[in-house]
């Protein structure tokens, strides 16, 4: 209040004043105590986020005539996993059969993305959980941003990989192809293979995880303008 | 030509010709049509037989290739053949006795004479694991796993054993292969005789080859001395007769020569019971003397171990029923079928109901024994049954199938082969627990009911439905020589693999990357260790020189189905088939200068055709 005193004293200009008042306002938003809902919205945010470890990011399928049940890929944080059944292995599969266009064997060790994945995904959770500790908004909007820019961080890395993997062909392959970019999203016609392409659990985890830490920034919004607007009264 | 057909001598001429070719072209015709089956029911077989494309059979049919070596698999009720297992011949289709494994497997012999598939048992029901057949020819027996479909063990030739007719028939929890000797000899084996001494001199024998219960590993058991008789098929009891084995005789004459008469004076022979279950504790006792390395047992310095019963003359085969109560044996000359009672059978043992003796073995008495005479009809030779309480028997002579009743022993139907059934076989028909539905018959001749191949023409098969009261005649398949014997087993007791799991591949020599493909100098020969997959053989080049003696190993590292590589070698004769995930090796020298080829032989991919190296030989 005595901040507003001194900058209603000063007053000049109402622009300035605006302004100054956004800041402010930010200010004491941001420094705001986290209520006992935001908390547990993040707890459950955090908890979600355990899906990661367990279950695939994204699938891949890829039918044909001789695979009318489709060849199978799942990419988890930490590896590739192709559908293994005693009677098929999917990944050495998908392997064999890529190398006649001379795209690089997908192998786990050329993924950086095993090593760091899990680890910022680690960092995410605790960083979520010392939001509910430390009780501040500003920790809170700090894991919140870590996570949009993680999140479209880690598209673009899956984006570029498909790009490299579908664009560094080996010149001297059996079968020469445009290069491509195998989709990322949907479902594409590569070669005599119809490829589908999407997003699987872990990544429903990651999105549930953003909606329930923006539902917990919302929630404390809600809460500190309503406490305002009692206050003003 | 008008001036020819004016003169009435040339026109009755031409009018005659004519007539005799329509009479001719007539009788053709008729028996032609009498030759074929009744077509009324086409659309009903077409239906129970059809089996649309991507729907599987229900039953397995394991039928014997007979000289060929062969066990050969086809699908009931399709009736297409699926696949061979080659199991006593060599067969570079599946590169069999060509790889270092399978080649020291087969041994010395080029051939074998598959007669009698037995699938292995579990409390007398087919259990799945292994089918077991002999070979007639060079007296061994084979193990073939039905996890993978390959023989994985070859025993033999068996001691003492000769002409192994006489089995693989197995006991109801596959403790043993029955063998017996179809042809006497002087024993041990490499003992000449003059044939003049036959009855003093030649012996037969009968066997127990033991299985280990884990593995299916076959070793020889026991054997049983018996007379000079020719011993021909067998079956073990089981239920109430569980413990014995019958075998069927002919030439108890003992006789030599022209035995198509000579071993046809007696009315009778026998059908030998053998309790097997009294050898294995005669043998423990060390009731037994060592010939070629077996234990063998005299039953008439040892008794109460085989007894001999009456059958009418030249008996084929010998088949018990599923509850154990009845053994079936036929004489293949005559018109009627016995069945006798286990339970008098035992009771005719236990009161010495003797009829007398003969080579110092006690012969049961006939009449004490017998339950029925069955009016089958002309030639039975083998008998199997359903789940009804029906019986089949195979009419040689008569060319058909007689359906009767055990119990009431009345003759229910019959139905005509095409032609000369030796064996038949139903759905699980000699387990416990038969299924009915379908029987296969074997037959011996097709007589050109197929398109003309010439002169060497195939055997038949044929299937029957037997669900109904009257037999249905469904359909016709013809197989190559000789489907002497089958098993029909349900699809869904096998678990078959398809893919040779990376893990479960032991093999020392076994290579995973195409990065230690490589060959390499061990003292006066080669080693080399070469990856198989699509579609490249690495290494792509080998050096050798001349005189080396070189070692392939090869790995097919595939992991996926039916993605087969072979290995031809070009003027070598060498040709190996790797299934995915399996590892086999293959020895030569290389004593030709020169650049020989290699391929795949097994087309597995759009560039099948480039996958293919250079051996190269250099002059001494």
């Amino acid at each position: 209040m005595d901040n507003e005193k001194a900058i209603e004293t000063e007053g000049t200009e109402a622009t300035q004043n605006w302004l100054r008042r956004f800041i402010v306002r930010k200010y004491d938003f941001l420094e705001q105590p986290l209520p006992l809902v935001s908390r547990l919205l993040i707890i459950i945010a955090a908890v979600t986020l355990l899906a990661v470890f367990f279950f695939p990011l994204w699938n891949m399928t890829f039918f044909s005539n001789q695979y009318t049940d489709g060849l199978m890929l799942d990419i988890y944080a930490y590896r590739l996993e192709g559908a293994k059944t005693p009677n098929r292995d999917d990944l050495r599969e998908i392997n064999s059969l890529n190398h006649y266009i001379g795209m690089r064997p997908l192998l786990e060790s050329d993924f950086s993305e095993f090593v760091w994945l899990p680890f910022a995904v680690g960092g995410l959770m605790l960083l979520a959980l010392r939001a509910v500790v430390l009780g501040k908004m500003s920790k809170l909007v700090d894991v919140f941003v870590l996570f949009v820019y993680f999140s479209l961080y880690s598209f673009w890395s899956f984006y570029y990989r498909l790009h490299s993997y579908g664009h560094n062909l080996d010149p001297t392959a059996a079968i020469k192809v445009e290069p491509f970019t195998p989709p990322l999203f949907g479902e594409q016609v590569v070669g005599n293979f119809t490829v589908y392409s999407y997003p699987d659990t872990a990544s429903y985890a990651f999105f549930v995880y953003g909606i329930l830490l923006f539902a917990a920034i919302a929630w404390a919004w809600r809460g500190n303008k309503r406490a305002l607007a009692a206050a003003e009264a | 030509m008008k001036n020819l057909f004016k003169k009435p001598k040339t026109l009755w001429m031409f009018l005659g010709v004519f007539l005799l070719a329509a009479f001719l072209t007539i009788g053709s015709c008729s028996r032609r049509t009498a030759l074929k089956q009744d077509k009324g029911g086409a659309a009903e077989a077409a239906t129970l037989t059809y089996v649309a494309p991507g729907d599987l059979d229900e039953y397995y049919l394991f039928y014997s290739g007979g000289h060929s070596g062969n066990v050969y698999v086809a699908g009931v009720p399709s009736m297409r053949h699926i696949a061979t297992i080659p199991v006593f011949a060599k067969y570079p289709a599946t590169g069999y006795g060509f790889d270092k494994e399978t080649k020291e497997m087969l041994g010395e012999y080029e051939w074998g004479d598959v007669h009698h598939p037995a699938l292995s048992e579990t409390k007398g029901d087919y259990d799945g694991r292994w089918l077991f057949v002999n070979d007639n020819g060079n007296n061994r027996v084979a193990r073939i796993d039905l996890r993978d479909f390959k023989t994985k063990q070859i025993l033999g030739p068996v001691p003492n054993v000769s002409g192994f007719h006489g089995g693989a028939f197995v006991t109801p929890n596959s403790e043993y292969v029955l063998a017996a000797s179809r042809f006497s000899i002087p024993l041990p084996k490499g003992t000449a005789a003059s044939v003049e001494e036959y009855a003093s001199k030649y012996k037969g024998v009968v066997s127990g080859i033991a299985i280990k219960p884990d593995s299916g590993e076959m070793s020889v058991g026991w054997q049983v001395l018996m007379p000079p008789y020719n011993y021909d098929l067998g079956d073990a009891g089981k239920g109430p007769s569980d413990g014995w084995a019958f075998w069927t005789t002919y030439n108890t004459e003992k006789a030599i020569g022209k035995l198509e008469v000579t071993s046809t004076q007696r009315e009778r022979d026998y059908i030998v019971a053998v309790n097997w279950k009294e050898v294995e504790k005669a043998v423990q006792a060390g009731k037994t003397q060592v010939i070629d390395g077996v234990p063998v047992i005299d039953p008439v310095q040892t008794p109460g171990l085989v007894y001999l019963i009456p059958c009418s003359k030249s008996p084929h085969g010998v088949d018990v029923s599923p509850d154990g109560k009845w053994i079936i044996g036929s004489g293949k000359l005559q018109s009627i079928t016995t069945a006798y009672s286990v339970e008098k059978m035992l009771a005719a043992i236990a009161a010495k109901n003797f009829s007398g003796e003969e080579d110092g073995l006690p012969i049961l008495n006939y009449d004490a024994v017998k339950e029925a005479e069955v009016n089958v009809g002309l030639g039975p030779l083998h008998t199997q049954f359903d789940n009804q309480g029906n019986a089949y028997t195979s009419l040689f002579v008569e060319s058909a199938v007689a359906k009767w009743k055990l119990g009431t022993w009345e003759v229910l139907d019959k139905i005509p082969i095409t032609y000369n059934i030796g064996h038949l076989a139903t759905a699980e028909g000699d387990t416990v627990d038969p299924d009915g539905k379908f029987l296969v018959a074997l037959n011996k001749l097709s007589h050109g009911t197929h398109l003309n191949v010439g002169p060497s023409q195939p055997e038949s098969t044929q299937l029957i439905g037997i669900e109904s009261e009257k037999m249905k005649l469904l359909y016709n398949a013809f197989t190559e020589p000789e489907p002497h014997y089958a098993q029909i087993v349900k699809a869904d007791k096998l678990k078959p693999i398809e893919v040779y799991q990376k893990e479960e591949n032991k093999n020392p020599n076994a290579i995973w990357d195409i990065n230690d493909a490589k060959a390499e100098r061990t003292g006066d020969g080669v080693t080399v260790k070469t990856v198989l997959v699509r579609s490249t053989i690495t290494p792509t080049a080998i050096e050798v020189n001349q005189g080396d003696k070189v070692t392939i190993h090869l790995t097919n590292i595939e992991q996926t189905t039916d993605e087969l590589h072979g290995f031809g070698l070009l003027e070598y004769n060498i040709n190996v088939v790797v299934d995915p995930g399996e590892t086999k090796t293959i020895e030569f020298v290389a004593n030709k200068p020169g650049v020989y080829a290699y391929y795949c032989t097994n087309f597995c991919s759009a560039l099948h055709q480039e996958m293919q190296g250079y051996l190269v030989v250099k002059p001494k």
